[in-house]
């Protein structure tokens, strides 16, 4: 297979079909960006989602001040755009507090830190969704606090914030593409390399989007089945 | 911890120019996506052949790829295929095709919540498809699309800070040019914050507001 690409490489002076050589690069440098990007995605939603949980826990919670501090941490992230907040953490923070972030540290908690915001308001609405009944069962039937939120109202809000979650993750995979503006080397960064280094144009932009595509597809699909499983148990007991 | 008021006060006036032109962006490509919204949404159900599948697929597509990538995608590539546009355009350009699905996606929901005896009551009159789409159809689904509407306005004025990549000298952009000539980056990303934070927290509650209203009594917690 290598070799024949090489000939035709070598059988043809146009510049209309791609070289090996040059093919191989392009490949080699999405794959690298890809990971990248993977990794950013995964290493944020780890932090935006216990994060997010525990926003949305003091959301419901019955004190008015971490009410109000968590009311105002979600509406401040909300409000100012992902991009600029990226921004702020790499060219404000480190001089105004003498801690200097790597571009990779930089990107994971701004994107987690933004996507908290976001995944505690899901979390949320799924918390008030449960039915007060469900609480005072738990109360009267003296369950430990803990036991009661793992073993009755977890199950519960599963389904209700699962579906959404998965839809914030696909964002959050998009979001990612903000982190070359910092220069972190993923997806978008490497079609700005390829395209620098052997141009292409529409074919680079083309493959990164398909690239894109491909990552947040299945993610879709799974969001979908898992949507599909719950609603066919729904349909099945309506129709009994 | 040093926060140079005067200067901030200073760079003020620019920066309320690149506001100018992000509010003119977010109009136009808000427009644009209202458009290309509804008629993907109404092509998804009174499409023939395979016009209702290559609706899906484009929502599909647009859902699952950044915005910043399109927009690349539109400001490298068009030109080389000959369609060259200012930045400013493919700007609006990338905006309304990406919130454009979006808006499809919500619009085709609010058109499926109708009642089907809407369609029968209208089939029934003799009404031609057109006169039911126009006079009976969407003017129901006005009232759920406004609230959606109303985030994805925000939402929009929030992913504009992405066409600075693009070259548009909206807010981010000008802000940017100040922060690298200056070396104040405190002053002028606190400030740029501050005008975001102004613009879309005001906006968010009267949105939610106007969704609490219409939804008559709110859901007590």
């Amino acid at each position: 297979m290598r070799r024949l690409k090489n000939n035709t490489r070598k059988g043809n002076g146009l510049n209309a079909v791609m070289s090996f050589e040059t093919a191989w690069f392009i490949a080699q440098t999405l794959a690298k960006g890809a990971v990248v990007t993977l990794e950013i995605t995964v290493l944020a939603a780890l932090l935006a989602l216990p994060l997010g949980f525990a926003v949305a826990l003091l959301r419901v919670s019955p004190w008015r001040v971490t009410r109000l501090l968590s009311t105002v941490y979600v509406e401040f992230l909300r409000g100012t755009s992902a991009l600029v907040q990226l921004f702020y953490l790499f060219f404000v923070f480190p001089p105004l507090f003498g801690v200097v972030l790597s571009p990779m540290e930089t990107g994971v908690i701004g994107l987690g830190v933004n996507f908290s915001a976001y995944a505690s308001e899901i979390i949320r609405s799924a918390l008030i969704n449960i039915d007060r009944g469900q609480r005072d069962a738990v109360l009267a039937l003296d369950f430990p606090p803990m036991e009661a939120f793992r073993r009755v109202l977890l199950p519960q809000v599963m389904p209700l914030m699962l579906p959404p979650l998965g839809i914030l993750l696909i964002e959050l995979l998009k979001s990612t593409s903000l982190v070359y503006t910092i220069t972190l080397m993923d997806l978008t960064f490497a079609g700005h390399n390829i395209i620098t280094s052997v141009g292409y144009q529409t074919t680079t932009w083309t493959v990164v989007l398909l690239c894109y595509f491909m990552l947040a597809w299945p993610l879709s699909r799974m969001v979908k089945r898992y949507e599909r499983h719950l609603t066919r148990h729904r349909t099945a007991r309506g129709q009994a | 911890m040093t926060f140079d008021v005067a200067f901030a006060w200073s760079i003020l006036p620019s920066l309320l120019k690149g506001l100018a032109v992000t509010f003119q962006v977010v109009v136009l490509g808000f427009v644009a996506a209202l458009c290309l919204g509804l008629t993907l949404a109404v092509l998804r159900h009174a499409g023939r052949g395979p016009v209702p599948a290559l609706t899906r697929a484009y929502v599909m597509f647009i859902s699952h790829t950044p915005l910043l990538v399109q927009l690349f995608f539109l400001y490298f590539v068009l030109p080389q295929i000959g369609l060259r546009f200012s930045a400013m355009t493919t700007g609006i350009l990338g905006l309304g095709l990406y919130f454009g699905a979006y808006i499809a996606e919500a619009w085709r929901g609010a058109i499926e919540d109708i009642h089907y005896g809407q369609w029968e009551a209208a089939r029934a009159l003799d009404l031609p498809p057109l006169a039911t789409w126009i006079r009976i159809i969407l003017p129901q689904t006005v009232k759920p699309m406004l609230p959606v509407l109303g985030n994805y306005l925000i939402g929009m004025f929030k992913e504009t800070p992405l066409l600075a990549m693009i070259t548009i000298p909206e807010l981010f952009q000008i802000t940017k040019q100040i922060a690298d000539l200056t070396y104040n980056y405190n002053e002028t990303y606190t400030l740029l914050g501050l005008l975001f934070l102004l613009i879309s927290v005001p906006s968010s509650l009267l949105f939610q507001y106007l969704e609490k209203r219409s939804h008559g009594k709110s859901r007590v917690a």
